[in-house]
């Protein structure tokens, strides 16, 4: 069972499936380093974002990927709106309430899509599906390798627009010290929104690389989620470069889990690694503290 | 508090005396409308026409609403005074619990049988919550045998069941690997992990080694699964001589594509109750991932007229003729004729009437209908094989209309 030519395209299987992982990981990290709150509303606006690709393409007939395009600075604004004009104002300033609101949206926007879209699950027919590169010791197919660059390209310019835009530097301010920041003239309501935007307009690249080999259905998003959650423990709350490798080492723990304790109980050596997480490295194998 | 509790107290007495004032409307409403002419019989048609399994249920749905209409068209239940039949539609949500919720409506909708179900689980629990209220319920495809062995006076079964189906592909495999001179020997099977797949499995298990065949490696998975690259790979690693996937259609559409991708070319792909081995829509979509595959499943008598007439009237649609469409066309043509014989749509009557039933207007090979206990005794599948975009029929002699083409040219 140990052979490598099993063994070897399972791990980069794994690698491929967790840069999409990576992906969800970097949006919910990023809203919870500089907002410090955990957004429940994260799982349902992945599963929006997945039927906004998937309508785009049985609807207009647009690929996946040129929808993109379109679908990334639209699902900005959704995020930008949301925290700007529903989210900030209903926590009237307390961090918990700001849990109970993103909780109450994700109830929404989940039975908002069954009710429209019933329980259905849908999946979009691409010729190049099920195209595959062979490297050799493993053929990958086409749609996760472009998954897995575009997800290093994003992990790329997030970086930048962090270490070097004025929105970046105000971003990090307000993450560090939320009063210095105000006092020094940042809007702290806009960069919240901002990063609220940044987060969202993620989850609609992330949908738009998933649709091609994955599904959508009202409850997709939970599922990834829950990993996602599991990477940003791993990867140490906040941390960019941790939620990429925490996302690409669960995906090979998935994969891998997958191949010797059977698919039906492939998501289990996640979750373990997430207790083991907890319990021994709480902060992460990134966090900079506890 | 103590004022909200009277009030709300005095709102539910209101609610109350409002629905009983209706529910005397209507006991007293009943016989008035009974006694007008062409009072409908209703019909609970229940399938998973949302969730996992939609599509399936769909189909079902579509074969049972056919056969409702051209019974309609053709003037009702004449012993009931020409009455129509009434469609009560149920979706089971791919869910047993689903199932449950949707009888419970049927039950309270009063309709005099239940017929579909699809998958196992959703026939297994929606039968014995029928049978809480003796409603006759005919089962259009689930396959589990517990379904008609737990002693339900009330459950009819018009296919076979997974005994009956899994020794068929077992003698065919052996008549098809004997006839091609044994090029088969090591199998692996793939399977769903619900009751359809893992009961067969366990079967199949307990079987193939008996015949010859060594089985080496088991795989379960659930549904939906979306990714078939590691099972495809552990294929890849056994090599197997035989494949035997058993799963539903998007599972197994899903697999047959994985092994095309992955280069995972085994010398048959046979399966048992393939979910999409027989379907023409996957031959259709993926011409090149079906050919020369073989299964052992339900599927129409292709010398029998009437069949081959609906064929044409579900292809006119746009649709897809499978096995869904026809058994439950099937099974909603065989209650009809039980309440015809019944001259009533009272549910005892409908039980015995389905118990004493010969009935033979259907599309299935199966002869005439004969139930040993709730199953169908001459329920039977056969076996296909794509061909050239087209399915034939390879097995039993008497109904094929191709030669098999085995193992698969290289």
């Amino acid at each position: 069972m140990l052979s490598p030519t099993i063994l070897v395209p399972a791990v980069l299987n794994g690698l491929l499936t967790g840069a999409v992982y990576a992906l969800v990981a970097l949006g919910l990290t990023l809203i919870y380093g500089v907002l410090h709150i955990i957004n429940f509303a994260h799982g349902a606006l992945l599963t929006a974002a997945l039927f906004a690709a998937f309508f785009m393409h049985q609807l207009f007939g647009l690929d996946p990927y040129v929808a993109t395009i379109a679908l990334t600075p639209a699902f900005f604004v959704v995020g930008y709106a949301l925290q700007r004009f529903v989210i900030g104002p209903a926590a009237h300033g307390e961090d918990r309430n700001i849990l109970l609101v993103t909780l109450g949206l994700a109830v929404m926007i989940e039975n908002g899509l069954l009710y429209a879209f019933r329980a259905d699950t849908r999946t979009v027919n691409l010729d190049y599906a099920f195209a595959v590169v062979d490297v050799g010791v493993a053929l990958l197919a086409v749609p996760r390798v472009i998954a897995f660059g575009v997800v290093l390209v994003v992990a790329l310019v997030l970086w930048i627009i962090l270490s070097f835009t004025d929105t970046g530097k105000a971003m990090r301010a307000v993450a560090k010290q939320k009063l210095g920041a105000e006092l020094s003239g940042i809007d702290v309501a806009h960069i919240y929104a901002v990063t609220f935007g940044l987060g969202t307009a993620c989850l609609a690249i992330a949908a738009c690389l998933l649709i091609p080999t994955y599904y959508v259905n009202p409850h997709v998003g939970n599922a990834f989620v829950l990993i996602a959650f599991t990477i940003v423990v791993l990867g140490g709350m906040g941390s960019v470069a941790g939620s990429l490798l925490g996302g690409l080492f669960v995906g090979v723990v998935e994969s891998l889990s997958g191949l010797y304790l059977g698919e039906s109980l492939g998501q289990i050596g996640i979750f373990v690694m997430f207790i083991l997480v907890l319990l021994f490295r709480p902060s992460g194998l990134f966090g900079e503290r506890a | 508090m103590d004022t909200f509790s009277v009030l709300s107290r005095r709102r539910f007495l209101q609610s109350t005396a409002l629905v009983a004032t209706a529910a005397t409307t209507s006991v007293i409403g009943a016989p008035a409308v009974l006694r007008a002419q062409g009072s409908p019989v209703k019909l609970g048609v229940l399938h998973p026409v949302s969730g996992a399994l939609s599509y399936s249920g769909q189909q079902g749905r579509l074969g049972a609403t056919l056969a409702i209409d051209e019974i309609n068209a053709a003037g009702g239940i004449k012993a009931v005074g020409g009455a129509k039949i009434e469609a009560v539609l149920g979706d089971a949500q791919s869910t047993p619990d689903g199932a449950n919720a949707e009888v419970e409506k049927m039950n309270a909708a009063e309709v005099a049988a239940i017929v579909g179900g699809y998958a196992s689980s959703i026939c297994l629990a929606a039968s014995q919550t029928a049978a809480r209220y003796d409603l006759p319920y005919v089962v259009d495809v689930g396959v589990a045998d517990n379904i008609v062995t737990r002693g339900l006076k009330n459950t009819f079964r018009f296919g076979p069941g997974f005994g009956v189906i899994a020794k068929t592909a077992l003698d065919s495999l052996v008549a098809l690997n004997d006839q091609a001179g044994k090029p088969t020997k090591t199998v692996m099977i793939v399977h769903e992990d619900s009751l359809f797949g893992s009961g067969l499995a366990k079967l199949l298990n307990a079987q193939l080694p008996e015949r010859g065949f060594q089985v080496l490696e088991t795989i379960p998975h659930p549904t939906p699964t979306r990714d078939f690259n590691n099972v495809a790979l552990k294929i890849k690693a056994q090599n197997p001589d035989l494949v035997i996937p058993a799963n539903y259609y998007n599972e197994y559409v899903l697999l047959a594509r994985t092994m095309q991708q992955q280069r995972v070319r085994p010398k048959a792909i046979y399966s048992v109750l393939g979910g999409a081995a027989s379907s023409y829509k996957f031959v259709k979509e993926f011409p090149e991932a079906a050919q020369y595959i073989m299964d052992c499943n339900h599927w129409f008598d292709p010398h029998n007229a009437k069949a081959l007439e609906l064929k044409k009237k579900v292809e006119a649609q746009g649709q897809f003729y499978t096995y869904e469409v026809y058994m439950n066309y099937s099974c909603v043509l065989l209650v009809a004729d039980a309440i015809e014989r019944a001259a009533s749509a009272d549910r005892a009557k409908i039980i015995a009437a389905l118990e004493s039933s010969t009935f033979s207007g259907h599309v299935m090979p199966y002869g005439p209908t004969k139930f040993v206990n709730g199953q169908n005794a001459g329920a039977a599948p056969v076996n296909t094989q794509v061909l050239d975009n087209d399915i034939q029929v390879i097995l039993p002699p008497a109904f094929a209309t191709a030669k098999p083409v085995f193992p698969t040219p290289a």
